[in-house]
């Protein structure tokens, strides 16, 4: 037996990303086709009717923009539209208008939770196309998706590793709905990824053959994937054998890739410039207003984060955006700190996943929550309580205070009147014996003491200020 | 233009267009479908408006043949194809609704080569039409149904399409005018495409000047069509000088151009002479390469836009197949005509992954220097006169089974489309055996209007010219029975 080889895995992807706009890419139509009965969001171009003509939606345009700057790429000022040509039923031009040559978004990166930045060749704007259903020995098209626009973001190939393959995915799908521009929802189809993997020796300077793994929707499909051609890859090549330049699909419930499409049985997409759209030439205004549109960026958080909650909290937090931009929102890195406790420990607690849909309390109402906690005016437990509070939507445009007031768990801090609530309780006949056993050495006697106290405020007390009080009067 | 009034209805000239369009329709095969209901319904509706006083269209009534490959849901849109037969439109060409806003009425849609690939509209599916002044002599394509239309005197104008000399040829054989437009004049929406980048909307008349009134009409940036130009018609004072200079292209004066074709630009270029112009001799070379250049750029667009055309979801598919892709290619081979299969074959062959660069590119290339050529030959000249094609009308049959003496015929026609300069085919009188004969004035792209003017100028210039032009404008005599 020869020594095992070790094999470095080189991997780039290319991902489509549905853009949220209200009407398709070349027409009026409208683009959301959730709920919606199949073929009822098509307009005659987006059907392909003869002598239909695309027209540009500038809204697409602004956010193709918008994602070029999410992926810290290039805008190209000038980009031009071609057609690529293949025939499919769910194709109805019988060709693709997309962007080969001018692409509108041009060399940028993301840059995972690691650090580490995975360089982007180009992005450009296209076209999606409809969907087929087979039942029965019937085709069904539906044509509701053909026109909704896309990018399609093409990666270098920086990628080493199935969990920096789902990492990346992630991280660019955390980019993309940050940035606005995408629903999201990998369920439906909103982000679809295309794998291309090789391997080669760790010796090699020289890439190996790569397969295409086409059409996964999800972080962990892709994760798979990804494992599971290089297992197959490198057991191919440990038996000489070679790996064949190739378009696979992938099978969640098998877990395996399979053979779809040989380069020899490859397409010629016979690509040519699209003559019914003119050069696409934006103004530098349309980008730097894109620029300000664009919110804070997950790597920002991060920068401005990881020292204060840890990197895992900001991670966890980073799926929901919402969160995050409250967090900034504070402009407190102390109260970030609680609230951020409070988002990861109760919020986002199974129990209370309905309320992420809620709208979240205000700047306000938590500032002066943790405000309340540092005057010891809340107790931890307290503030959770008021923190659930404010989801409540008959307390949820009330003061902080007043919540707490309500629930009855404003901390008393006043010396005075503890003193008489102490004094009150050490006069009970059934705490005589404990205060005794105090004064004898028995330190622990104290905690039933405050307990009592505590229960005679109805909660209310300050325990640490009750403690000192009766070691005052204890000694 | 004669238009609806209370003096005469448009019952009148609607009945009168449709009943001709019958008379001559078993002869010429002019129309694929002839609009009996729609038009007359059309007709009372404006009578109707015209009795109540109501304002009407500057097209009131007038009567008009459509190519058939303008979309409208007015009879199916059949663009003379097997592929497109039983196909009716939900949506109208832009051209066909400002038509209709103004009041004119749709009598007939005309037949063309289908797809309009052709030059003599014997490509037709439903087969050729006649030319007007004889009737063993090809129409002109592919707005051949269009141009003898007009030429017979059943409409008073016809829409057509010009890609590579559809319109100013079949108007050059018929003896009518024939405009091709400034590429991006007229909207291109709604018309079944067939090179995008090439593809004019215009018109035949037998009056100059009702060309000007179709223009101020139909022209004008459209937002479904991304490649409209900015409205200019009727607005560009920079061509508003008289023209002085005519420019005549020496590399077309040879021995391939019919004589009596060659004698009649000369006879009109010493009319013009003796009238006070310039002339002004040009040498265009690189015009050589557009025939060429044409025959690639265009199939290439031509195979793209006709990918549509699948048997998935609208009109004809064949009925016998079981996999998809003898769906694909039995709906293809029966529904498309030998002319569309060649050009669909070109354009894919030009197209494919390793010939791109030696084709398309190069003719893109080539593109570019007839534009530099033409540019360079306006700095010299104010229009520039010459043939339309190199031959008056052909037998038919004469060129049907020779692929390559077809595309010859548009060697005269096809710079213009690549150059995207108007052209207008203006008629010339006859030959010795009484063939229509016509020439195209050229000018730079958006002298639509001033070439117009000046083709209005020349007939009127010449009052012994065999035109039929200035009858419209007159209440006596209707064109008759001939």
């Amino acid at each position: 037996m020869t020594e095992k080889v070790k094999y470095i895995p080189t991997i780039g992807i290319e991902c489509h990303v549905q853009l949220c706009t209200k009407t398709k890419l070349f027409s009026e139509v409208d683009n959301d086709a959730r709920q919606k009965s199949p073929n009822s969001c098509v307009s005659p171009v987006d059907y392909g009717l003869p002598g239909m003509l695309p027209r540009l939606n500038k809204m697409a345009v602004r956010y193709a923009v918008r994602a070029g700057l999410a992926l810290n790429s290039e805008i190209n000022l000038q980009s031009r539209f071609d057609r690529k040509h293949y025939f499919y039923p769910d194709l109805p031009k019988g060709y693709q208008i997309t962007q080969l040559f001018h692409p509108i978004i041009g060399a940028g990166y993301v840059e995972l939770p690691s650090g580490s930045k995975i360089r982007i060749e180009h992005a450009h704007l296209e076209e999606d196309a409809g969907k087929l259903s087979h039942e029965s020995g019937d085709s069904l098209v539906d044509l509701n998706r053909a026109g909704t626009p896309l990018v399609e973001i093409v990666s270098m190939p920086d990628i080493h590793s199935a969990v920096e393959a789902r990492e990346y995915t992630k991280e660019l799908w955390r980019v993309m709905t940050y940035a606005g521009v995408t629903f999201g929802d990998l369920y439906n189809g909103n982000m679809r990824f295309d794998v291309n993997i090789s391997i080669a020796p760790e010796s090699s300077d020289k890439l190996g053959t790569r397969a295409e793994v086409k059409n996964l929707n999800s972080f962990r499909s892709v994760e798979r994937a990804v494992e599971y051609e290089i297992k197959r890859q490198s057991k191919l090549l440990g038996k000489g054998e070679k790996v064949v330049q190739e378009t696979r699909g992938w099978s969640d419930a098998t877990g395996e890739t399979t053979s779809q499409r040989s380069k020899e049985e490859a397409q010629d997409y016979r690509y040519m410039p699209e003559p019914d759209i003119p050069p696409l030439n934006l103004r530098p205004e349309v980008v730097d207003e894109e620029r300000a549109n664009l919110p804070i960026m997950p790597a920002e958080y991060r920068a401005k984060f990881n020292d204060i909650l840890g990197s895992d909290t900001v991670e966890i937090l980073l799926d929901y955006r919402p969160l995050m931009e409250k967090l900034a929102e504070l402009d407190d890195n102390k109260a970030a700190k609680k609230i951020a406790n409070l988002f990861s420990s109760v919020l986002l607690a199974e129990e209370n996943a309905s309320l992420l849909n809620d709208e979240l309390p205000s700047k306000e109402q938590l500032l002066d929550l943790v405000a309340m906690n540092e005057k010891n005016e809340l107790s931890s437990t307290g503030m959770k309580e008021v923190f659930l509070k404010f989801f409540d939507p008959e307390m949820h445009y009330k003061d902080t205070l007043t919540i707490a007031k309500e629930l009855g768990v404003v901390q008393e801090n006043n010396l005075e009147e503890l003193e008489k609530i102490v004094d009150a309780v050490l006069a009970k006949p059934e705490t005589q014996q404990a205060q005794a056993d105090f004064k004898a050495g028995q330190e622990k006697v104290i905690g039933f003491l405050v307990g009592q106290v505590m229960k005679e405020s109805h909660g209310k007390a300050n325990p640490s200020a009750v403690q000192d009080i009766l070691r005052k009067k204890l000694q | 233009m004669k238009t609806a009034s209370k003096a005469l209805s448009a019952m009148t000239m609607v009945k009168e267009a449709l009943e001709k369009a019958h008379k001559y329709q078993e002869d010429y095969h002019i129309f694929n479908f002839i609009n009996d209901v729609d038009a007359i319904k059309k007709a009372a509706e404006i009578d109707e408006k015209i009795k109540n006083d109501e304002t009407v269209g500057r097209l009131a009534g007038v009567p008009y043949a459509l190519k058939d490959n303008f979309l409208s849901p007015e009879g199916g849109t059949t663009a003379s194809a097997h592929i497109l037969e039983e196909f009716t439109s939900p949506v109208t060409s832009t051209v066909v609704a400002k038509l209709e806003a103004e009041g004119a009425i749709m009598i007939g849609r005309t037949n063309l080569d289908a797809f309009a690939h052709g030059s003599s509209t014997e490509n037709s599916y439903y087969g050729p039409t006649k030319n007007s002044k004889d009737l063993e002599r090809v129409a002109g394509g592919s707005s051949g149904g269009s141009a003898v239309a007009v030429a017979l005197d059943i409409v008073p104008f016809a829409t057509g399409s010009d890609t590579g000399g559809s319109i100013r040829q079949p108007a050059a054989f018929n003896g009518v005018y024939g405009l091709k437009p400034t590429y991006g004049a007229l909207s291109r929406y709604g018309v079944v495409a067939m090179g995008s980048s090439t593809d004019c909307m215009g018109f035949f008349t037998r009056d100059p000047e009702d060309l000007d009134l179709l223009m101020e009409i139909t022209a004008g940036q459209d937002p479904k069509d991304l490649t409209t130009l900015p409205d200019f018609y009727g607005q560009n004072h920079e061509f508003d000088d008289p023209i002085k200079k005519i420019g005549i292209i020496r590399d077309f004066d040879n021995d391939a151009v019919d004589s009596e074709v060659r004698a009649a630009l000369a006879r009109k270029v010493e009319e013009l002479r003796a009238a006070g112009h310039e002339i002004v001799e040009l040498d265009m070379p690189a015009l050589k390469y557009a025939l060429a250049a044409y025959y690639i750029i265009v199939p290439a667009e031509v195979a793209s836009n006709l990918s549509r055309h699948d048997g998935i979801r609208y009109a004809f598919r064949s009925a016998d197949s079981n996999t998809l892709s003898e769906l694909y290619e039995n709906t293809r081979n029966e529904g498309f005509m030998p002319e569309n299969k060649r050009r669909i074959m070109i354009g894919n062959f030009v197209l494919s992954s390793g010939f791109y660069d030696a084709y398309y590119l190069k003719a893109a290339k080539a593109r570019t220097l007839i534009i530099d050529e033409y540019n360079k030959a306006f700095e010299k000249c104010d229009l520039i006169l010459a043939p339309v094609s190199p031959n008056p009308a052909f037998k038919l049959g004469e060129k049907v089974n020779d692929p390559v003496a077809m595309y010859l015929e548009d060697v005269m026609s096809v710079p213009l489309n690549l150059a995207g300069l108007p052209g207008l085919a203006i008629p010339v009188g006859e030959t010795k055996d009484g063939l229509s004969l016509g020439l195209q004035l050229v000018g730079p792209r958006r002298s639509d209007q001033s070439i117009i003017r000046f083709a209005k100028q020349m007939c009127c210039d010449q009052p012994h010219e065999d035109h039929h032009a200035d009858l419209s404008g007159v209440s006596t005599v209707e064109g008759g029975e001939e």
